[in-house]
């Protein structure tokens, strides 16, 4: 009896479901259905990726124990779930999903509770699912993003952990893969060390101290995601602890050049309510917005994004997140939900809450769009650095296999567009670094 | 004044009936005083359209001339002279480009110049010669010093000149794409010459020989898809 194993993967708008046929001679066929939408109780990307990992663990224990690990049954496997594993779910590609499943595992206060030994098991398997997919880049992209967060918010939940699933994606995706993650983990060590230094400079030179605590992380920068550093106007005493670190810095070392990543930072601000004095933790964004009203009662929302100097996205969000969210620490006013740039605000003074100490969260920006634009920007360079590689070597390469050479060397990390390729073929032409053959046009020379 | 059958005439005298030629003819000098006075004549119908300063025809003696000639001066046939001239900058002929374009056919006054045009158009028209005529009418649009491409726009319409008399249909379709996609801005060499060996090469409208899997443009895969998805 013949078996043809094959699966396939439905996906309709934030349908869960994945059927598998198994036929045999008479052409049977049975439907499995991994998850229904009423089933999926919490976070869908969650659902989503167990369901798969089960589905996965199930099939690979009848490959070994029922067919005897046969090299046939191992393939289909592998070939059903890659191509169930490069579709996405409602928006979502699969690498993403990945990325956040592991965000959450990983993270402080994530949705999986599980011991120490089920976590390592569970990310043991889903480094195994990644091999499935094919924009392994784009995994990775979303992980570093994520591991940032949890690197700078202080919110990774165990140390051991985070090493050894760097250890484990090294052992699959190679070195390469891996090295700008262990640098980020790298750089949080040497930030201690750095700031060790600081603080005892800091004492040796009592005129330079600021007169504010100040903990200063410094990121080497290919290492970690790009981020966009805006020209906030910072409340007058921390610009002075931005001046103080970057004498001591300049002392240490005299080749860099600091840029200075605000929307990353975190302040605690005392808050002097009538009621009591409360500790406020905050983003550097929101404390500049709230320091404003140290010298203003009332502003309004083009007078704040005025003397901050920032966008309007941030301007609404950080407004949003201090006076139309858990805690009203100003009031709005007309007292609606959204921010508008007519709205004006005031210093809450009666505000207060049971705790002493709140944390004011500021939700992050989806970060998708970006790291979508970052990984097309990357692959262009990729694709290019390939071609010019191959060329470099060969000299004189047809077109179909310069393709093709090209899609072998980069499927490490992405499978490249055959139309990507050309373009970048073209550019690379403009730019002489290659020119088409004068007889054959399907021919190109390497100019050197 | 009756046209001579014979072309080799050289030796004619100067102040008799005009010379018959033609663009391929060789130029055969009868006494060196004759071709000298000739070129003299040459270079005297050049100063008469140059700039007195700048020694060169610019784009103004170039309307001028044109209007001599009867010819309007975005006609193609002024870009097959700037081809015969090797002229190098749009707008402007030299002394030395002027020779050189008017030198074999001989033409020193504004008459033979306008036999000239015409004459031009058939020694383009030639297969060896077209080539050469197509990728020297793309370079001469290139007017920056380093510019590589030529914005979408003026592509069209020197497609339309260059192009359109031999290759109609392929030349519309092909500029009515350019205007609506928005994937290029400009256009390069290697996709100018790309659309002359596509329209040689490839059956129209039907692209039955046509393989994206060449090295083909990727514009004219592009092309090629909307044209399929115009027809279905």
């Amino acid at each position: 009896m013949q078996l043809i194993v094959s699966f396939y993967y439905l996906g309709g708008k934030g349908s869960l479901r994945v059927y598998f046929r198994l036929r045999n001679q008479s052409s049977m066929w049975f439907r499995y259905v991994l998850a229904d939408k009423k089933d999926v109780v919490g976070l869908q990307e969650q659902v989503f990726v167990r369901k798969v990992i089960e589905l996965h663990d199930k099939y690979l224990a009848y490959v070994n124990d029922c067919f005897q690990n046969h090299t046939l049954f191992h393939k289909a496997l592998k070939e059903a779930f890659e191509v169930f594993c490069n579709k996405g779910v409602a928006g979502s590609s699969s690498a993403e999903l990945l990325a956040t499943f592991c965000d959450n595992i990983l993270k402080k206060g994530g949705s999986e509770k599980l011991s120490d030994e089920a976590i390592e098991e569970t990310l043991e398997k889903v480094v195994k699912l990644l091999a499935y997919i094919s924009d392994k880049d784009l995994f990775a992209e979303f992980y570093r993003k994520k591991l940032a967060r949890r690197l700078l918010f202080d919110k990774s939940a165990n140390d051991d952990h985070e090493r050894s699933i760097l250890t484990k994606l090294k052992q699959q995706c190679g070195g390469q893969f891996t090295s700008k993650m262990e640098g980020m983990v790298t750089d949080l060590t040497l930030a201690r060390e750095n700031q060790t230094s600081f603080e005892e400079y800091l004492s040796n030179n009592p005129n330079a101290n600021p007169g504010i605590d100040l903990t200063v992380t410094v990121l080497t920068t290919g290492f970690w995601p790009s981020y966009k550093s805006f020209d906030l106007n910072l409340p007058a005493e921390m610009v002075k602890c931005v001046e103080v670190f970057r004498e001591f810095y300049q002392i240490k070392t005299k080749h860099r050049k600091l840029t200075w990543i605000y929307s990353l930072g975190t302040c605690n601000l005392i808050g002097k309510f009538e009621q009591k004095t409360m500790e406020l933790i905050v983003t550097t964004y929101q404390a500049s917005a709230l320091l404003l009203f140290n010298s203003s009662d009332r502003l309004s929302y083009s007078e704040i994004m005025t003397q901050l100097n920032l966008t309007d996205d941030d301007v609404v969000r950080l407004l949003h997140s201090l006076s139309c969210a858990k805690y009203k620490i100003l009031n709005k006013e007309p007292n609606t939900k959204i921010i508008s740039p007519t709205d004006h605000f005031e210093f809450n003074s009666k505000f207060t809450d049971k705790m002493r100490r709140i944390k004011i969260p500021l939700p992050p920006v989806d970060e998708k769009k970006k790291v979508i634009e970052d990984v097309d920007k990357d692959r262009r360079y990729a694709i290019d650095a390939s071609i010019v590689r191959i060329m470099k070597s060969r000299k004189v390469l047809g077109h179909q296999q310069l393709v093709m050479e090209c899609v072998e060397q980069l499927g490490r990390m992405f499978k490249p567009d055959f139309k990507a390729i050309k373009k970048r073929i073209e550019d690379l032409i403009t730019r002489d670094y290659l020119e088409r053959d004068k007889e054959n046009p399907n021919l190109f020379r390497y100019l050197a | 004044m009756r046209r001579s059958s014979s072309k080799k005439t050289g030796q004619s005298n100067s102040t008799s009936a005009s010379i018959t030629f033609s663009a391929t003819d060789l130029f055969r000098s009868a006494s060196s005083k004759a071709s000298s006075k000739e070129m003299e004549r040459i270079d005297n119908l050049f100063y008469s359209y140059a700039n007195r300063s700048s020694g060169m025809i610019d784009p103004e003696g170039i309307e001028t001339l044109c209007s001599d000639m009867e010819v309007d001066h975005t006609d193609v046939r002024i870009l097959m002279l700037a081809w015969k001239m090797r002229a190098e900058k749009q707008g402007y002929f030299t002394l030395e480009e002027w020779r050189r374009g008017l030198k074999s056919p001989r033409a020193d006054t504004v008459n033979k110049l306008k036999k000239v045009l015409l004459d031009l158009e058939k020694e383009v028209k030639r297969p060896s010669n077209f080539v050469d005529f197509y990728t020297y009418a793309f370079r001469y649009c290139l007017t920056e010093e380093k510019q590589k491409s030529i914005d979408i726009e003026s592509i069209c319409q020197l497609l339309d000149l260059v192009l359109g008399p031999h290759f109609r249909a392929q030349v519309d379709y092909f500029v009515e794409y350019l205007k609506i996609q928005s994937d290029y801005k400009v256009i390069n060499m290697d996709q100018w010459m790309g659309f002359y060996r596509f329209c040689n090469q490839i059956s129209f409208p039907d692209f039955s020989n046509y393989d994206p899997e060449l090295a083909w443009p990727l514009i004219l895969d592009n092309f090629v898809e909307w044209m399929r998805a115009k027809t279905t």
